[in-house]
């Protein structure tokens, strides 16, 4: 049976030049960083070559580059650590309604801890308005933090425009950018950002490692403690390995950035309309055309994503979905929620994330599947009566507004 | 994370479809929750001697509609109250943990049919 794995948004096999150095750090080069002998100055080099070709990524200086586990940690630390340090100054954190959960049960922690936070709405397609930002901003605001592009529908924020407003008004602004390091150009001066959180995995790097770019001068209390790794920042033995692989991965990402991203873009147009073509009653979340190249997410109505995720699955097809029993809770995706769409529109969501592996047979093949198998469920759906062309239409009884 | 049960009946799923000579009908869940179950009966002397399902929901939620109707399909209406969700589970082999509250109700959707077939019969 065909395999087709288009799940990068959760994560991305390692490449193979990324694994080979990974295994040669494992096994040769396996000093730890911090001691004084050869084995350590060997590994030490390996840190420091991954922290340049980072720093070069997102046009930051290396010593502005901290490594961290991942995304998660990263998170935690710049928002947790800008909280701490600057708490004698305010205590009010803006953020959106639609960031991970990373950033969302931080600020939440930090709410139960006395700060005040703003979970700023969005527009149906999971933009931000400026001027809703705007006028979000206290006196007493000491930090932003937005997500560059959403992890479930791919939509690009404008983070330049965050940028100048942060800077504007004197106040710090962390961008969590898991789903676009390495996918979308970052100039973090031209942009503004004073802190950003990457992750390895999600650009064929190993699991379990990540960075924090800290802009030099910006003030961060520490949230580890136990050693004087990374400048005190984040204590602990390095993962020399990871650090590593993270850094070619991301030197590589560069490189081929341009190219991939146009024929990325081109596959998930390609998916995107012969989806909405083939399948009645589907449409397309997320902005059209403001979206991360590898995206592809819709609602297939009066179905529910799990069974459909259950039956591509069976097809050899790897996606994910925004319904509540993926999202392990009662409810449906918090970004779709946040959006406006209807819960039983939410239920029915699907999200496939194409990347390096993908190829236009693949995309072929989803358009061959998918609409046999969303027939199958509709026909299952007593929401749908394909003979009779009754509808049920739940929505009307949401609750939910926009 | 289901067992070869569960995905059994989610992937052929028995007695799917309505009835249009159906004399009790019974309607559990909520689009919100993500689970609806329809289950249609047809009751000849107090015998199912037909049943129908139709789900929206996760592969828990179609797997308990197409056994349940297959484990009551022609008893009496009388052994059909007896069978509750948890027989449905067990039948199944067991469902996750995070299934048995949420998309366990295919029994509850059976008794609704039978009440309903009650009140226009009596």
């Amino acid at each position: 049976m065909r395999r087709v794995y288009m799940d990068h948004s959760a994560t991305t096999p390692v490449r193979p030049e990324v694994a080979q150095v990974v295994t040669k750090y494992f096994t040769e080069t396996f000093g730890n960083a911090s001691s004084v002998h050869a084995f350590g100055r060997e590994a030490r080099k390996g840190v420091e070559t991954a922290r340049e070709q980072i720093a070069n990524l997102i046009k930051a200086k290396p010593e502005e580059i901290f490594f961290t586990s991942g995304g998660t940690e990263a998170d935690n630390m710049a928002i947790i650590g800008t909280a701490l340090a600057n708490k004698d100054k305010g205590k009010h954190i803006i953020t959106t309604q639609i960031e991970h959960h990373a950033v969302l049960d931080t600020c939440k922690y930090l709410e139960k801890q006395g700060f005040e936070v703003t979970y700023l709405p969005v527009d149906a397609e999971a933009m931000l308005d400026m001027e809703t930002l705007k006028k979000a901003i206290r006196k007493d605001t000491i930090l932003i933090t937005i997500m560059h592009v959403n992890n479930e529908v791919g939509t690009i924020l404008p983070i330049k425009e965050i940028g100048a407003i942060a800077k504007e008004n004197n106040i710090l602004f962390h961008v969590d950018a898991v789903q676009s390091f390495g996918k979308l150009p970052i100039d973090v001066n031209q942009m503004n950002i004073d802190m950003l959180s990457a992750s390895g995995h999600k650009i064929y790097a190993p699991k379990g490692i990540g960075c924090l770019f800290l802009r030099k001068g910006t003030k961060l209390s520490p949230i580890m403690f136990g050693g004087a790794q990374e400048r005190k920042r984040r204590p602990g033995t390095e993962n020399v390995p990871g650090i590593v692989g993270f850094g070619l991965a991301a030197e590589l990402a560069g490189k081929e950035m341009e190219e991939e991203n146009k024929r990325l873009t081109k596959l998930r147009d390609k998916l995107i309309d012969g989806i909405l073509e083939k399948i009645p009653e589907s449409q397309l979340n997320g902005h059209r055309t403001q979206r991360l190249p590898g995206n592809v997410n819709v609602s297939l109505r009066y179905i529910e994503g799990e069974s459909l995720l259950l039956m591509l699955d069976l097809k050899g097809i790897a996606a994910s979905s925004g319904s509540a029993c993926t999202s392990g809770s009662l409810d449906p995706s918090h970004v779709l929620m946040a959006m406006g769409i209807c819960h039983e529109i939410a239920h029915g969501s699907l999200r496939l994330t194409l990347g390096k592996i993908n190829t236009e047979e693949d995309i072929d093949y989803v358009l061959e599947v998918l609409p046999e198998i969303v027939e199958k469920l509709r026909e299952m759906s007593p929401l749908y009566n394909s003979i009779k062309l009754e509808r049920r239409e739940e929505c009307s009884k949401c609750t939910l507004t926009k | 994370m289901y067992t070869d049960k569960v995905m059994d009946h989610f992937t052929n799923p028995r007695n799917v479809g309505e009835l249009d000579n159906a004399n009790g009908i019974g309607e559990v869940g909520n689009a919100k929750c993500g689970d609806i179950m329809r289950i249609y009966l047809d009751v000849q002397d107090n015998i199912i001697k037909d049943i129908k399902f139709k789900t929206f929901g996760c592969g828990a939620a179609i797997a308990t509609s197409s056994m349940v109707t297959e484990m009551v399909k022609g008893k009496s209406i009388d052994e059909a109250l007896k069978i509750t969700n948890k027989a449905v589970a067990e039948a199944l082999g067991g469902l996750p943990p995070a299934k048995m509250h949420c998309s366990n109700l295919a029994a509850d959707a059976l008794h609704k049919a039978i009440e309903d077939y009650k009140n226009n019969n009596s």
